[in-house]
């Protein structure tokens, strides 16, 4: 048995726990997390990713957590809770980890509501392990080290870019289930690729992208008929996961229309941005600054290389952050980044740009910075784009879905009458 | 051949209308039917009438409206969203119209049309239910939707109603009632409440002008309604179509343009899709009971707690009366000496609970005969005060006590009392036989007891029908627990899958039992935290279903007096009998006396501040008077002041509008700044930064509901905190007064105060709600808005930042800036310092006069009596010290709390709260703004802090909503536990 080491009253993961213990994962992003669990058993955890849906991890969730507080935090308390009681595994073998961004949201606080949550369920033995850039708790046990980041960064890239490609071919696919069915074996085979033991692995990576591609090209499709292209932006956790958007993407697609999410990856650099803007703008060590911002180029050399590979196979890549960024300008300060601050905002401005005037802003229901970036800047954007078609929609765990369903479809009818229009 | 008919069938949240159209466009069919709880059911039935009358010839169906969507989905049918069908309807019967209000059961909707562009809103979820909204406001003034319109034609004054929601709104309409506020004023507030949600949440900086037309059922229906908007909106050019209430299933059919198919077809499908719903129901829960002797077994075990009757013949002696003068309903006791119930009243106020004491009181002096001598008479709940003084009774006392009292009758040891009433729940855990936590619900919470009930009339069962439906439910819907505006709408969205009454009524009992549990008592194992000895009370829990589903989710047998609506006027009985005195008789109103009696109100403002309370003036027989709505001591007419008491909301809001350029002299420019958010703490740094680069300081006005419905339609969020939504006036007043520019900073970090915290941020709203203001306000000349991004803790960077903005409109130097940040820096700190040393003043006060004080923990703005609605003064009013939670911050020991503690202001909070738990006679309560997601954290942790040094929490809520009872029980509430301490008396 693992010993329990604490600092400042903080359970530790400790090398020991590294060893007995599984490490839960909440799913937030499905293209991705996938990835990242492969990535991180790769280096010896034992992880494992939480795919519940169920009905009653809402229940446990609000049980644990203060009802007003964002539905993000109580699914994922929930989610958490749920598994350690229900599936007869061993609580004392368990540890779970969770993302902290250590922004002015409240987002940075969903830990310490993690861990109060499990001190009222008698669960306070269970260590909770941060995923953090900026150092904001360590682990003797949990170590970022230069291969599982490097690991990590192939994973998001590997997600970003099965996310466009299946985004972008399953709504033409004659063959219903194809695309998915791809997708399953890709994701089979993946699991292998974060077995390599080199550091770096630029060429290895390059060369499944381009594989990935091809296979995805070769799916015959039926592209005459146009679709509406719908973009989904706004909280992290709502616009990407199932389980907070009431499957959004697939109701979309049910509905005809083509979805356009876009990468995980830009909301990485972003904070690391956000983190850069903030030494700039109101002080801090430059050494910092110098480094968030190699890191940044280096990413985007990484994945200019991609973007290029889909141009070229005909699929649409996306823009480079870099880009991105300018968007924002005119519209919101670079400066607005709690939340999803001026990412959402640029988003939503790319998307227009970009063919996908019709767009869902998800936000949990409360939540602080999408009054600014996302309802805020949706006046403005209509100005300059009167052909944008934006929807906000609310996400609670009590809200009715008929509610939401019924502002999307406004949305989607409008988005085809659009499209009437352009023929 | 003839074209074939097209169909547009509407199914909206509460009614089904089915137009059929000829080739002409000519209306050959038309229906409109209120679906009660089956929408398929209702469904067929039109269905068959429309074949009766058109044959069964083959047309184009095309359904519309949110009910119909996952129907029309399912059986293959065409769906049109409802806006779109709206907006063809509109487009073909009027040609110019300019922008198109629609209100409907459950969603309210905006269309601009703008030459080809049309743009449509919805209201966000928050705000849902406008139709749904005034069915329910009826049932409380006693009348149906018609008659609501009825009384409003004689209105003559509006009272300001929280407009939010409908939750909100009813909590501030049920205490009007309770103060005998006309109806007529309420009923034409209550469409003024809709007007101000509507334009506030929807047309979000578009103006409403033009050509209107006005769609849906309600503002079809309301003459009055339609008055309230073409007033407030100044609209002169109004369309009204013909057909109002089927327009939308006219529009429906103008787009209908599928294959024609046969009515039987139709039908057989809507079957089918019923059919296949039944078994498929999503979001199930368990049945209450597995069978009937289940069942009967509950039944049998709740039946042993019971009070004995006695006749009053058989009685001679002394009698003591309690009367409950609740929120929706009226309840009396007669007690006697050994506690035996000589007589017991319980009726809905139905608005007038004058009107109902009197006519208890006369009916139970029948009853009783001259042997029996009423020795002392007590009033509780929230027409406490009003009972007390019309009928004369001996005493008042605050309903949670009165409570206490009753359960502790029921059971000596008991732990832990849930109350659930009509509108409100009161929860108190008891330790060593003294209350040792209260907890009430927030205003979102509050009504789901009245919910169940109306919902109940609304599909035409009595409650104890509708109650005994949910005990033979076999699968209950989840309706969600947040408040009953989502729950209604739920509810809506289970009827359109063909859920069953029973599930629906059993679904509502247990999302009324989830919202106590784990919004308002926030308990995830209640027997561990409020031990097993449970009462449970309150006219709701005489709902079979909701007694069920409460012990389920504990998983305690619970204890339910016979007498659980009459609790309140069992104790008030109870303490009528401990307080009474040596008189021999009590000096309430004797049976002629009742019978003369008589009342009448009028309704006045006060003037003496700038809250304006809206009082109700009731006049009794003898010219004695009664006056309500008043927040202190001065609205009241009593001459006993508290001026002397120190009040920290008071001293900081003067010495903050201190802060002022000289009047008397000319200066090089001027800068407007908003009186808004953190503002209200950091205009003493950019007044005298400012003063010392030759700029005056404009302020914008003082924040009130004019100024803030000045600005209200430029808010792009609904659910956003209110003193967001203040800003967006607080601009419009200052671009009146025409200074050189608007300064509105953008402020992420705020001062790095105290060492041990993790961070120093502002909170999103607070930091970044300049960039809202530019984006939606551009109505308004933006040049002159300046909203640089700047942060106080770094001299160069702030000289760097401020250089840049100034150098366009100044003559200044780098220099002059690092001086003016000096001054300001000095200024600021100094402000500080002064509000410190008159919280320690305060304290001191309240030690010497031994007096209790309240820390009032808020945020800096909740010093703007707009926000906080004069709960100070009302505090001060109770003769209690009043200080903020800046003044005290600093004393607390400093160190590390639970959760990560980021943010400055709250800080603050944590920190206060560890000093008052070291403080006797002090005691905190959270001020809380809805929407601040922030507080959803704090709240927690400062409830934590507080309870581990055995101190109560306290939160208090505020919104928009002006009306203080639900503040004044909780108040109260508390000061009687702290009477324990000394000082209160």
């Amino acid at each position: 048995m693992a010993e329990f080491v604490y600092e400042n009253d903080r359970l530790l993961f400790t090398e020991e726990m590294r060893e007995e213990y599984t490490v839960l994962v909440p799913q937030m992003a499905p293209y991705h997390f996938e990835y990242f669990v492969s990535a991180m058993n790769s280096e010896g955890y034992k992880a494992e990713l939480l795919k519940t849906t169920d009905y009653e991890l809402i229940h446990e969730g609000m049980k644990y957590s203060h009802n007003d507080i964002c539905v993000p935090a109580m699914l994922v308390i929930g989610q958490f809770i749920d598994a350690i009681k229900k599936r007869g595994i061993d609580a004392h073998k368990v540890a779970l980890i969770i993302t902290q961004t250590g922004g002015g949201c409240r987002a940075s606080n969903y830990i310490a509501l993690l861990r109060k949550a499990l001190k009222k369920a008698n669960l306070a033995f269970v260590p909770v392990i941060s995923l953090n850039a900026g150092g904001l708790e360590k682990n003797p046990g949990f170590k970022v080290s230069p291969r599982l980041l490097h690991k990590l960064h192939d994973a998001m890239l590997f997600g970003d870019l099965m996310m466009t490609l299946v985004n972008q071919t399953r709504p033409y696919e004659i063959k219903k289930g194809e695309t998915d069915a791809l997708r399953q074996t890709i994701d089979r085979e993946l699991e292998g690729y974060f077995q390599h033991k080199t550091l770096f692995s630029w060429h290895r990576q390059k060369r499944v992208s381009k594989k990935m591609i091809k296979r995805f090209k070769r799916i015959p499709v039926d592209r005459i008929k146009p679709k509406p292209k719908v973009g989904i932006v706004g909280e992290i956790y709502v616009k990407y996961s199932p389980l907070g958007n009431n499957h959004l993407e697939a109701t979309l697609e049910q509905e005809g229309c083509e979805v356009v999410t876009p990468p995980l990856y830009d909301f990485f650099l972003y904070t690391f941005d956000s983190r850069a803007y903030d030494i700039t703008q109101y002080g801090g060590p430059k050494k910092e600054r110098f480094l968030l911002k190699m890191f940044i180029w280096y990413v985007e050399v990484r994945r200019h290389k991609i973007r290029k590979m889909l141009k070229r196979s005909g699929f649409d890549p996306g823009v480079a952050y870099k880009k991105l960024k300018k968007l924002a300008n005119g519209f919101i300060n670079h400066g607005t980044h709690t939340g999803e601050g001026w990412l959402l905002t640029a988003e939503m401005v790319d998307l227009i740009q970009h063919g996908a005037p019709n767009i869902v802003c998800t936000q949990p229901f409360g939540c602080l910075p999408n009054h600014i970036a996302g309802k805020g800047m949706i006046k403005k954007l209509k100005k300059h784009y009167p052909e944008s078609n934006i929807v906000a929609i609310d996400y609670d765990t009590s809200a009715s879905k008929i509610n939401q369903l019924n502002r999307i479809n406004l949305m989607v009818s409008n988005a085809f009458r659009m499209l009437e229009k352009e023929d | 051949m003839q074209k074939p008919y097209r169909v547009g069938i509407d199914i909206g949240s509460t009614t089904i209308k089915v137009v059929v159209l000829d080739e002409e466009n000519t209306i050959v069919y038309k229906t409109y039917e209120r679906h009660l709880s089956s929408v398929s059911k209702a469904l067929r039935k039109l269905m068959r009438d429309l074949k009766s009358s058109l044959g069964s010839q083959a047309m184009r169906f095309n359904f519309t409206g949110s009910a119909g969507l996952r129907l029309a989905k399912h059986i293959g049918a065409q769906f049109t969203q409802e806006v779109i069908s709206a907006t063809s309807a509109l487009r073909h019967y009027a040609e110019t119209i300019d922008v198109c209000i629609e209100l409907g059961g459950e969603d309210a909707k905006i269309i601009f049309f703008d030459g080809v562009n049309v743009e449509q809103r919805m209201n966000g979820t928050c705000a849902g239910g406008t139709g749904a909204f005034i069915d329910q406001m009826a049932s409380l003034l006693d009348t149906d939707a018609a008659g609501v319109n009825e009384l409003a034609k004689d209105y003559e004054k509006l009272y300001d109603i929280a407009s939010r929601c409908g939750v909100f709104a009813k909590t501030d309409i049920q205490p009007l009632l309770n103060q005998g506020a006309r109806k007529p004023d309420i009923a034409a507030s209550i469409y003024q409440a809709i007007v101000n949600q509507t334009v506030g949440g929807l047309s979000q900086g578009r103006k409403i002008k033009g050509r209107v037309a006005f769609l849906g059922g309600p503002l079809t229906f309301s003459s009055e309604l339609r008055k309230r908007f073409i007033e407030f909106l100044n609209l002169e050019n109004v369309f009204m179509p013909n057909n109002g209430e089927i327009f939308v299933a006219i529009g429906a059919a103008l787009e209908a343009k599928e294959k024609p198919i046969s009515v039987d077809d139709i039908v057989y499908n809507i079957a089918e899709y019923r059919k296949q719903y039944k078994d498929n129901l999503r979001k199930t829960l368990k049945p209450l009971f597995k069978d009937d002797t289940e069942y009967e077994a509950f039944k049998q075990r709740h039946n042993q707690t019971s009070v004995s009757y006695i006749d009053p013949k058989d009685y001679h002696g002394n009698a003591y009366l309690g009367i409950d003068a609740g929120s929706t309903t009226t309840k009396c006791m007669l007690l006697t000496e050994n506690n035996e119930i000589l007589y017991e009243y319980y009726k809905h106020n139905r608005g007038n609970p004058v009107d109902i004491v009197k006519t208890a009181l006369l009916e139970m002096y029948q009853n009783i005969h001259a042997g029996i001598t009423i020795k002392h008479a007590f009033s509780t709940g929230y027409g406490e005060a009003l009972i007390q003084h019309a009928f004369n009774l001996d005493g008042g006392e605050v309903e949670t006590i009165c409570h206490y009292e009753a359960a502790k009758y029921f059971n000596k040891d008991v732990s832990f009392v849930v109350d659930i009433g009509g509108q409100d729940m009161k929860c108190f855990k008891v330790d060593n036989g003294v209350i040792s936590s209260i907890v009430l619900n927030e205003a979102c919470s509050s009504g789901c007891g009245s919910f169940v009930e109306t919902f109940a009339e609304s599909l035409g069962y009595p409650i104890e029908k509708f109650a005994d439906m949910a005990v033979e439910a076999h699968s209950p819907v989840d309706l969600g627990s947040r408040c009953t505006v989502f729950m209604n709408s739920s509810v809506k969205q289970a009827q359109s899958e063909a859920a069953s009454s029973k599930d629906i009524s059993a679904g509502l009992a247990i999302s009324v039992v989830k919202n106590a549990l784990y919004k308002v008592i926030r308990a995830h194992d209640v027997q561990e935290e409020y031990g097993t000895e449970i009462i449970v009370q309150g006219g709701t829990f005489n709902n079979d279903a909701v007694l069920r589903a409460f012990e389920i989710e504990t998983g305690i047998e619970v204890t339910r007096p016979a007498i659980a609506g009459l609790m309140g006027a069992f104790g008030a009985a109870l303490l009528a009998k401990q307080e009474s005195t040596h008189a021999k008789r009590s000096k309430m109103l004797d049976a002629q006396g009742l019978h003369d009696f008589s009342y009448k109100s009028q309704r006045a403002t006060c003037h003496k501040c700038h809250n304006l309370c809206a009082l109700t003036v009731n006049i009794f027989e003898g010219g004695k008077r009664y006056i309500s709505g008043n927040r202190c001591e001065k609205g009241a007419g009593i001459n006993i002041s508290y001026e002397d008491v120190p009040n920290l909301y008071l001293y900081k809001y003067d010495k903050v509008l201190s802060y002022r350029s000289d009047d008397t002299r000319t200066y090089k420019k001027s800068v407007g700044i908003p009186l808004v958010l953190n503002m209200y703490e950091n205009l003493p740094f950019w007044q005298p930064f400012f003063e010392a680069l030759d700029v005056r300081v404009v302020l914008s006005d003082r924040s009130n509901k004019a100024l803030y419905e000045k600005g209200q339609d430029s808010i792009p969020s609904d659910t956003v905190c209110y003193p967001a939504k203040l800003v967006h006036g607080h601009i419009e007043s200052l671009y009146d007064k025409h200074p050189d520019f608007i300064f509105y900073p953008n402020m992420p970090f705020n001062f790095d105060e105290s060492s041990h915290a993790n961070n120093h941020f502002n909170c999103p709203i607070v930091a970044h709600y300049p960039e809202v203001i530019e984006a939606n306000m551009d109505h308004l000349d933006m040049q002159k808005f300046m909203q640089p991004y700047m942060t106080l803790n770094d001299k160069k960077k702030f000289v760097e930042v401020a250089y840049l903005m100034l150098k366009s409109h100044l003559d200044v130097k780098k220099k002059d800036l690092m001086k003016a940040f000096d001054q300001g820096i000095a200024a600021y700190f100094d402000f500080r310092d002064a509000v410190q040393k008159e919280g320690e003043r305060a304290l001191a006060y309240a030690k010497e006069h031994k007096l209790n004080a309240i820390v009032l923990a808020g945020r800096p703005y909740h010093i703007d009596p707009e926000v906080n609605h004069g709960i100070p003064k009302m505090i001060r009013s109770l003769n209690v010290v009043v200080i903020s939670e800046d003044a005290l911050n600093h004393l607390a020991q400093q160190q590390e709390v639970n959760i990560l503690n980021q943010w400055t202001y709250h800080t603050r909070l944590y920190d206060v709260a560890k000093y008052v738990t070291t403080l006797e006679h002090v005691n905190l309560v959270q001020l809380v703004s809805f929407g601040c997601g922030l507080d959803a954290i704090t709240s927690d942790e400062v409830k934590d802090i507080l309870e581990s040094k055995n101190k109560l929490y306290t939160q208090i809520k505020i919104d928009e909503i002006s009306n203080l009872g639900a503040v004044n029980i909780r108040l109260r509430s508390l000061l009687t536990t702290m009477r324990d301490g000394v000082y209160n008396g």
